[in-house]
């Protein structure tokens, strides 16, 4: 069996067949992590993936419009949003499942968005975390300026961990080519601003491989900005923590950015709309199932007598109930009323989009007024 | 063609030398602070003032921009003011629009209030996906949870003699997206308190700024206080009153449009000017009330004419008052073609020449 080109040395603290292996740098990272804290590593990689399989399912049904899973992108996604304060800012891509299940994001409030409800149904204030952004690389440069706010507002440096706030940014390999990144990693060096990039390398950009957006690994795009890099194994939830760990603690002393590559593998497509059987091969995947970011984390605990079938069948249970509920609650998404599409287009009043706003109200008074009574088979009118 | 016969004056569109960046500061009354009261300043001077008044009263606002601290920008407009408040509000950023804006995004997230320059209009397109899909959109797509208070100033329009992409009018471009607000000052007492009402704006604000226009001089009140409501964001204002046509007008063809009118005031003929000041929203009241007592419309502005805010304004018009239009809405601008080299600017630009051709076909149509 082949192995995935996984490039130059990457830190890594467990084996894909589980075994913890020593690293000088990180290991005092992880020191304080217990049997219970890796556990519930676990039980988020497995609740982020049973999210992932859920929504699939309610995308082929036609309850979701879309859906970008990120399966096989747990290790990387959790074991970076473990490792943040709960001041810190997140500023995500639009395949942060993971992120935003271990920030409280209710799930249920992803889904909204790829229902065609609303761009995002949860408060980036509240929750700190921003939306999602389509655009590939464009918040970037929010968590950038976000990021120098802080510095601005004194959060940085000061001593207090309760105080001192970092802002991470979740990109991919293709948005490494997009100029807003090249450009955030110039402002956030010059500035020395508190933001850690994230990359995750999933090794695809839709049918493009990292291949195509780079001659050297993508953790070396950092070096020349004058940004520490590190690559990391992205399949490693412990070596992930540990990695973001150090970067968010060097954002919020006031050591300026980092840049992490995290290598990984988008198991599934890249959206529901989307067929990887085009342009990669089966033995490709297998190669990287066999590095699974849940199943090295089970064996590991497993071989050390720290997970039990009851503890297993509780976690299935728990992933039960939060499909079930998904599944009821998304389906109980209504469509807001027509007229919201008017609201909030400006902060304050804005005479264009107020006459536009009566027009439509009047013509579809007038459309409702001209209908026939009788039930939706006469539906011409809406 | 005209159908009078008078010979009409030469345009005379451009305003000095030929490059608008070795300009040099000598803006006039240096010191001249908002407690002085009533002032003659140029609109940069203006601009410059209003700007200081914004740093001096909300710790939150910064400006941001290429040249514009140690240089005092390249147009001399934020001339003094690092100097004044320091180089963490007055922040010379690295050489990257997108970057610029983007960051300024974020910095709005957090608070505060960015006013972004972009040097010279034709550079604003490296920013143009931040500010047409980001800045112009978070606060609809956050369900206003999210307001984003960033102003980006724009020298923009032609007149000036300069190089390449130094000269253009897109602002349409921007007027044709939700969420921003597009103004455009014509006087230096408006560029005062504009500028001011649009870092007080809790909306995105593209602010053009004629660069044809940045050393005429004006009254401007200092003496109000900071960013008090004068409704020039959203409103036009009708700067001459007349009987015969309405000129709209805004930004640098404002004064066009005044020497137009007070020509053919010496023919015996009677021109409205409407200076518009705000693209979005666009005040088609104003202009519709004016055209109710007028019958006959003529839009100009420096930006080409195709799809630009002179069709949306004929259309609205049409809407609003059809049956008191005795001539179709007629438009001066910019041709189909790029903005020509600056020895054939002349020829491009709305001339009060071409006015006056425009008001002459409306009248006898």
């Amino acid at each position: 069996m082949t192995e995935p080109d996984i490039g130059p040395e990457l830190v890594q603290l467990l084996t894909p067949d589980g075994r913890r292996v020593a690293h000088p740098r990180y290991d005092e990272r992880v020191a304080h992590l217990d049997a219970a804290a890796l556990r519930a590593m676990h039980r988020d990689m497995v609740l982020a993936r049973r999210f992932d399989t859920e929504a699939t399912a309610l995308q082929r049904q036609g309850e979701l419009a879309l859906f970008a899973p990120a399966l096989g992108q747990e290790g990387a996604q959790i074991g970076s949003a473990r490792a943040l304060a709960p001041q810190d800012m997140v500023f995500p891509s639009y395949r942060e499942h993971g992120v935003l299940q271990v920030r409280g994001v209710d799930p249920v409030d992803v889904l909204s968005l790829f229902r065609g409800i609303d761009y995002g149904g949860w408060d980036p204030t509240a929750t700190g975390v921003h939306l999602y952004t389509l655009v590939i690389g464009s918040q970037t440069l929010h968590a950038t300026g976000y990021a120098m706010g802080v510095a601005r507002d004194g959060l940085v440096g000061t001593g207090d961990p309760e105080r001192d706030t970092a802002v991470i940014v979740y990109f991919g390999d293709g948005a490494t080519s997009q100029g807003d990144t090249n450009e955030s990693l110039v402002f956030a060096a010059v500035n020395q601003a508190p933001v850690v990039f994230f990359c995750q390398n999933n090794q695809w950009a839709i049918s493009e491989p990292t291949a195509r957006q780079s001659r050297v690994p993508l953790a070396d795009r950092g070096k020349g900005f004058g940004i520490p890099t590190v690559r990391v194994d992205g399949n490693d939830v412990l070596a992930c923590y540990a990695v973001a760990a150090e970067a968010l603690e060097r954002a919020r002393t006031g050591g300026g950015p980092t840049f992490v590559e995290a290598v990984t593998y988008r198991m599934g497509a890249h959206t529901t709309s989307d067929d990887p059987s085009r342009y990669r091969t089966a033995e490709e995947e297998e190669s990287w199932r066999r590095r699974d970011p849940i199943d090295r984390l089970r064996a590991h605990l497993t071989a050390a007598g720290e997970l039990s079938d009851d503890d297993l069948a509780a976690l299935e249970a728990e992933g039960d109930a939060l499909g079930e509920r998904l599944r009821r609650e998304v389906r109980a998404m209504t469509a807001p009323a027509p007229e919201s599409m008017f609201e909030h287009v400006y902060a304050t009043a804005h005479a264009g989009v107020a006459r536009e706003r009566r027009e439509y109200l009047a013509e579809a008074a007038a459309r409702t007024a001209a209908a026939p009574v009788a039930g939706p088979s006469q539906g011409s009118t809406r | 063609m005209s159908l009078m016969t008078v010979t009409r004056t030469q345009q005379t569109t451009a305003t000095g030398g030929t490059a608008a960046a070795a300009t040099a500061t000598g803006n006039g009354a240096a010191g001249v602070g908002p407690e002085a009261g009533a002032a003659t300043l140029t609109m940069a001077k203006a601009i410059n003032l209003g700007l200081r008044a914004a740093l001096a009263a909300d710790p939150r606002v910064l400006l941001m921009g290429e040249d514009i601290g140690t240089l005092g920008g390249v147009f001399r407009v934020t001339d003094g003011l690092q100097q004044e408040f320091g180089a963490d509000r007055v922040v010379d950023t690295p050489l990257a629009e997108s970057g610029i804006v983007g960051t300024a995004i974020g910095l709005a997230m957090r608070g505060y209030r960015p006013v972004c320059e972009i040097q010279f209009d034709g550079f604003v397109f490296p920013a143009f996906d931040q500010i047409t899909t980001q800045l112009a959109k978070m606060h609809h797509r956050t369900r206003g949870a999210i307001s984003l208070p960033v102003v980006i100033r724009i020298p923009y329009g032609g007149g000036i003699g300069a190089v390449e992409h130094h000269s253009e009018s897109p602002e349409v471009l921007f007027a044709h997206t939700a969420g921003l607000r597009i103004v455009t000052p014509a006087s230096p007492a408006d560029a005062f308190t504009m500028i001011q009402e649009a870092i007080a704006s809790p909306d995105p604000v593209i602010f053009f700024e004629p660069k044809s226009r940045y050393w005429e001089k004006g009254e401007v009140d200092l003496g109000r206080p900071y960013a008090t409501p004068t409704g020039a964001l959203d409103r036009a204002r009708v700067v001459r009153r007349g009987t015969d046509a309405t000129i709209v007008a805004y930004g640098p063809t404002v004064h066009t449009a005044l020497r137009a009118a007070d020509a053919a005031a010496e023919e015996g003929r009677s021109l409205e000017v409407v200076d518009l000041r705000a693209i979005s929203p666009l005040d088609t009241d104003t202009v519709a009330d004016s055209v109710r007592r007028t019958g006959r419309c003529v839009v100009v502005h420096e930006a080409p004419v195709a799809f630009g805010t002179g069709g949306e304004i004929a259309a609205r018009i049409t809407e609003a008052c059809f049956y008191h239009l005795q001539a179709p809405v007629l438009r001066v601008g910019g041709y189909a073609t790029p903005y020509p080299v600056a020895r054939l600017e002349h020829e491009y630009l709305p001339s009060v020449d071409r006015v006056l051709d425009a008001v002459d076909r409306a009248v006898g149509f």
